[in-house]
């Protein structure tokens, strides 16, 4: 029980991948231009990491070393096309928010990684675990830039206006630049507040 | 004509595919320290991006409409390039050890650069033909060597810099790439 509470807790500060690997970067700039995509684009890659860390895991026995890549592709792909669909069905406006960041998310080297790092080589329960926490710490990461973003960029929090009436919004911070800058200071913020462990 | 030109325009300068679409950040940030990596990695890129642009087109057109199969198309697309970057990495061995031995490490990674994907799935969420599907990965691929090669150079100066600590590596790096991002988005009027 105490290895998989620190399995999880790992994915969320130590092995952060937004703020410490620094991994999945493409939808963590693109769609991060309001809260609730965040929020949305966090909860797809959960849901892929931890059902294809735990197939993975499974058949980790099963599959050949020399062709792990494509199979994990195969796996991780399957789950993508169930998220894509999903969301086409019940969340249009979501899916045309996050557009072609969905299907996207087949290479999104987060989901790679821990498929390769971890999965492989462990048991489904811990396999599972570790998938949350990467899926819980990239969510909780994603939605804190988008937040940011939202908040100076606009002047709203998930669509509700938060600032005073006189409140000029940066528009940059919407715009693809602001992505980059944002992450860059938060990175450094991080940097210098919670040192990295040597 | 005047369509292919809106491309090529479009795809390199205004919607450059690193810049304003954010795909293929990853190796954008991991093989751009060096202005000859960099290149070497946009000219494998661009070699892959057009022939899987041709491929993805042919596959979509002539096996997953007819059968009635387009939810298959994330896992097919992913396969296609898969075994095109296989098969290029053995061409290139068997015919150029050099140009082999140059880019080594980055033409496997080239299976897990979103832009590979992404201007496949882009190509047909637009709706482009077979022409217009090879342009535009040819053009977007041309964008994105534009811009890891102008990137490569600014973070050659910032080593020599004398960043603060934690402002080292992907920080500052990121910083200038916001920097960089303004000024292509000057580009925006353009079309």
């Amino acid at each position: 029980m105490k290895e998989l509470r620190r399995i999880f807790v790992n994915g969320i500060l130590d092995e952060n991948p937004t703020f410490r690997m620094v991994l999945g970067m493409c939808p963590t700039l693109a769609i991060t231009t309001a809260v609730s995509n965040g929020i949305g684009m966090g909860l797809a890659v959960t849901f892929v990491l931890v059902f294809s860390n735990l197939v993975i895991s499974l058949l980790r026995k099963a599959i050949p070393d020399q062709i792990r890549i494509p199979a994990f592709i195969v796996v991780i792909a399957t789950f993508v096309t169930i998220v894509q669909l999903v969301v086409k069905a019940f969340l249009p406006a979501l899916d045309a928010a996050l557009g072609v960041f969905i299907p996207l998310i087949v290479v999104n080297c987060i989901i790679f990684g821990r498929a390769e790092a971890f999965a492989f080589k462990n048991k489904p329960v811990p396999a599972m675990v570790d998938g949350l926490g990467m899926g819980v710490g990239f969510t909780l990461a994603i939605t804190l830039i988008s937040a940011v973003r939202e908040l100076f960029g606009v002047g709203t929090l998930l669509g509700v206006r938060v600032m005073p009436e006189g409140y000029l919004p940066m528009d940059i911070l919407i715009r693809p630049a602001g992505g980059f800058i944002v992450l860059g200071l938060l990175l450094a913020l991080m940097n210098k507040l919670l040192p990295k462990k040597a | 004509m005047n369509g292919i030109l809106t491309i090529l325009i479009g795809s390199i300068f205004v919607n450059n595919f690193a810049m304003s679409r954010f795909y293929g950040i990853c190796p954008f940030l991991g093989v751009s320290k060096k202005l000859e990596t960099a290149f070497g990695m946009g000219m494998a890129v661009t070699f892959v991006m057009a022939v899987a642009s041709l491929v993805a087109y042919l596959v979509n057109t002539f096996l997953l409409i007819p059968f009635d199969l387009e939810y298959l198309q994330t896992i097919a697309f992913i396969l296609v390039i898969a075994v095109l970057v296989q098969i290029v990495e053995m061409a290139i061995k068997k015919m150029s050890p050099s140009l082999y031995q140059a880019l080594g490490v980055y033409l496997p990674l080239i299976t897990t650069n979103c832009a590979v994907l992404g201007v496949a799935q882009l190509n047909v969420t637009e709706g482009y033909g077979l022409i217009y599907s090879v342009v535009n990965g040819v053009a977007s691929a041309l964008g994105y060597t534009l811009a890891i090669c102008l990137f490569a150079g600014i973070r050659e100066r910032l080593e020599v810099g004398g960043l603060p600590k934690w402002m080292e590596g992907f920080t500052g790096a990121m910083i200038a790439a916001g920097l960089m991002a303004v000024a292509f988005n000057g580009f925006g009027g353009l079309i």
